[in-house]
């Protein structure tokens, strides 16, 4: 039963020493190329990143002040700022959450709970990577025909529709991915106590996966923050201070769109400051979320 | 101790020191749960044959078997386990209080109250250690905060672990170490007081001190409890079962008093397994 | 056992156990043979092998013992293993006993050389015959795993008893007829007791191989003929 070996007998032509050395070196030839390549790529690509940041940085401080906080656009040539444009980016991209979050997580529980292997699982699954990559005009059109066309103008309320509708699907996969993870033990652990399946799911599947799904949240708020297009077919945009939701409001992205187009050298600086801002915002969610996701591994 | 034979053992009257008597000498008791013409279907393939023999109330039985006999899947249809997966199912009768486990209207929250399970890899709960038990019990009872801590002591002593984590109740049990979280899953278990608790290779994931301790515990626990083990090693099921089940590909070759099946086992292919000649 | 273990050094160990004490059995039924032969042919210098030789057989019950122990550790046998080691522990204490009485048996015939000889000595070489078969098919049911060879060693202690209880009666009588027999008788007397004792121990062994083979023993009282316990012997005339 056993297979016998004896010592030595090892099936084969005997090691060639000079054979062995030349592959040695011509894999340390491979290697040091294969090696430079990727390097260089990598330095291109950081180069680019770089430039980017730096002018970023530089033409955003320039143009950083206090009034950029407090004033509200104003016309070229008076001493305008993007209050307006911040707090209406602020509405729109937390209600956007508000509303997508829960639908999200209730999707990607069902798919990772409930529908695991079955068709209509896999359709929805499929719909929803689709729209986690559709180009965002077009959810902006959609909502436009049916939130702003039918009432007849923008709203603020149209633009957290089409920001709710981009987050939606980006919770669904980081709720799926997150819920996927958790062993089959577990669950069978909690049902083996004689839970009902969806105290297993609120108490245990949630808790266990909260890290990963509030990751995943973060991802779509900096996601949202910075959507232009979706916002031009339904927020329009708002040169002046409001609050109101079913009337055009004013976002970072709408106003750095439109002041940097312009001729006048203030609304550049300004939308410089915004784009700054932006990117600060984005970047402090995204380090956000990388570090409660490592917190908890 | 009731002394109704079994499966034929006589009761020896031989040596019971201070009334205890010696495994090889004690006789098995009245079943707790029947098991009768039970066959097991994952989707169209038939995993288990006709399986009849019945698991006396507290006491261990051990269920052996090379991998793939069936032996963990007839733990798991004892629990209803297999409800959580579409396509497989069970017919047949495993009968406990009048009441079919695999039969079409029962309730499986409460089934599953009475039959508790403890698995290969400890699982604690992403939370603390008190309310990783408590969440069991909440499940079921309504208790006092102060009958809630009583049962929550009783259980984590029951399950030996009480001393190591009496000052730490509040920190999250997913601290604790391997042999110490299976004991904690073991508590979390009978917290709920069911009357038999499985257990799916409870120490296989474990160093072999935290082996031998689980191995006391459940000594101890089947005063209260009557147990059913699935097992690998063999000598665990010769330590710790006072009744051993064989399985190969999906039947029951033999069944027999723990004593009688590690000497003189009746079966070829049983003695064959257990040898070592095979498996 | 149709099968082999999954583990090849464990079939061999067992095997070396069984020829360990397949050996040692030969060696007891040499060590009665010759006894007897030399009971029977007074020869002083046969006798003297007989008892030196019985230092062997001491030493492969050690060697028989540690190597059983060693098994029971390292392998944490069951079933029919167990019992195989088990019976062959314990039948190398049964050869070892054969082999000191075998041994007695020769010094004592050392002795008896000496005197003038009593009675006819064919009721011993019968016995002793006897009793190196059984002997010799135990070990045989041994090498075999055969449990009805054993069962029939088990049956077949009566006739040796029944010899022992008619050179016991005529030694008795010898004795009473003239004082000046009473060494020589004596010690033909324990002569056959040991050869009594050699046909039980064989009958133990037969017992092991059984329990080992089936699993179950054989019933507890065995045919037995032994009446010399209530044997009186009246002197002629009363």
């Amino acid at each position: 039963m056993s297979i016998s070996l004896s010592a030595g007998a090892v099936p084969g032509p005997r090691k060639d020493p000079e054979v062995a050395a030349a592959l040695g070196r011509r894999r340390k030839r491979v290697d040091i190329i294969i090696r430079s390549l990727c390097v260089g790529a990598t330095l291109v690509g950081l180069a680019f990143l770089a430039s980017i940041l730096i002018t970023l940085t530089y033409r955003g401080f320039e143009a950083m002040n206090l009034r950029v906080f407090t004033e509200v656009t104003a016309p070229p040539g008076s001493e305008g700022g993007l209050l307006n444009a911040i707090v209406g980016s602020l509405i729109q991209a937390s209600l956007g959450t508000l509303i997508g979050t829960p639908i999200g997580m209730l999707v990607g529980t069902y798919l990772a709970e409930y529908a695991r292997g079955s068709k209509f699982g896999n359709l929805v699954r499929f719909v929803s990577d689709i729209l986690l990559s559709a180009p965002s005009i077009l959810i902006g059109l959609f909502v436009y025909q049916i939130l702003v066309l039918p009432f007849g103008g923008f709203s603020g309320w149209a633009g957290v529709v089409a920001l709710a509708v981009i987050v939606i699907p980006v919770v669904v996969r980081t709720t799926e991915d997150m819920l996927t993870l958790i062993p089959n033990t577990l669950r069978e652990a909690v049902i083996g106590l004689g839970s009902p399946k969806w105290k297993m799911i609120v108490f245990i599947c949630w808790k266990s996966a909260l890290s990963g799904i509030i990751t995943g949240i973060l991802l779509a708020i900096a996601r949202v923050a910075g959507e232009t297009a979706p916002l031009l077919f339904t927020s329009l945009g708002n040169n002046a201070w409001s609050v109101d939701l079913t009337k055009p409001m004013a976002s970072l992205p709408i106003a750095i769109y439109s002041m940097a187009g312009s001729p006048f050298e203030d609304w550049i600086a300004l939308a410089w400051a915004g784009a700054l801002l932006i990117t600060l915002g984005v970047l402090s969610l995204n380090i956000l979320a990388r570090t409660l996701l490592r917190g908890r591994k | 101790m009731s002394s109704t034979t079994e499966t034929g053992t006589t009761e020896t009257g031989n040596q019971s020191f201070g009334g205890v008597q010696a495994r090889s000498e004690v006789a098995l008791n009245p079943p707790r749960i029947a098991i009768k013409n039970l066959d097991f279907f994952y989707g169209d393939n038939r995993a288990l044959k006709s399986i009849d023999f019945n698991i006396p109330e507290r006491q261990v039985t051990g269920m052996i078997g090379p991998s793939g006999c069936g032996k963990s899947t007839l733990l798991r249809v004892l629990n209803r386990m297999y409800s959580l997966y579409p396509g497989q199912r069970a017919t047949g009768e495993a009968m406990i209080d009048g009441m079919n486990i695999v039969g079409h209207d029962t309730d499986l929250n409460a089934l599953r109250a009475k039959i508790g399970m403890v698995f290969q890899k400890p699982t604690p709960f992403p939370m603390t250690i008190y309310e990783n038990i408590a969440f069991g019990i909440r499940l079921h009872e309504k208790l006092s905060r102060a009958q809630m801590d009583e049962r929550i002591e009783w259980a984590l002593s029951r399950a030996a672990i009480w001393d190591e984590v009496k000052d730490r109740l509040d920190a999250s049990a997913l601290g604790l170490s391997g042999g110490q979280q299976q004991r904690l899953c073991i508590a979390r278990t009978i917290a709920v007081r069911p009357e038999v608790i499985l257990f799916d290779e409870p120490t296989s994931a474990l160093d072999p001190i935290s082996t031998l301790k689980i191995e006391e515990l459940i000594d101890e626990l089947k005063r209260d409890f009557t147990i059913v083990i699935v097992t690998h090693n063999m000598q665990q099921a010769a330590r710790c079962a006072d009744q051993v089940a064989f399985f190969y590909l999906g039947e029951l070759i033999e069944v027999a008093p723990a004593a009688q099946m590690f000497t003189a086992p009746k079966h070829a292919k049983t003695q064959e397994y257990i040898t070592g000649r095979f498996g | 056992m149709p099968t082999e273990h999954i583990v090849r050094s464990y079939d061999e160990d067992l095997r070396k156990l069984r020829d360990m004490t397949a050996r040692m059995g030969g060696l007891a039924e040499r060590q009665v043979a010759d006894a007897t032969r030399a009971l029977v042919r007074r020869d002083t210098e046969l006798a003297a092998e007989v008892v030196q030789r019985d230092v062997q057989i001491d030493a492969l019950e050690r060697e028989i013992e540690a190597f059983c122990v060693r098994l029971l550790a390292l392998r944490q046998p069951v079933a029919a293993d167990l019992r195989v080691i088990i019976a062959a522990m314990k039948a190398s204490n049964d050869l070892e006993r054969i082999g000191d009485y075998a041994a007695n048996g020769a010094k004592r015939s050392i002795v008896l050389a000496s005197q003038t000889s009593i009675g006819s000595l064919n009721g011993f070489e019968r016995m002793a015959h006897l009793v190196q078969e059984n002997l010799k098919a135990a070990m045989d049911a041994l090498v075999n795993n055969d449990a009805e060879a054993a069962r029939r060693v088990w049956e077949a202690d009566e006739p040796v008893d029944a010899i022992y209880n008619g050179i016991f009666r005529e030694l008795l009588t010898f004795m009473m007829e003239d004082p000046r027999n009473i060494t020589a008788a004596t010690h033909m007397l324990f002569i056959a007791k040991n050869l009594e004792r050699i046909g039980d121990h064989t009958t133990n062994i037969a017992e092991r191989i059984y329990y080992a083979v089936r699993g179950d023993s054989l019933p507890d009282e065995r045919p037995k003929a032994d009446q010399s316990a209530f044997a009186v012997v009246r002197p002629a005339g009363e």
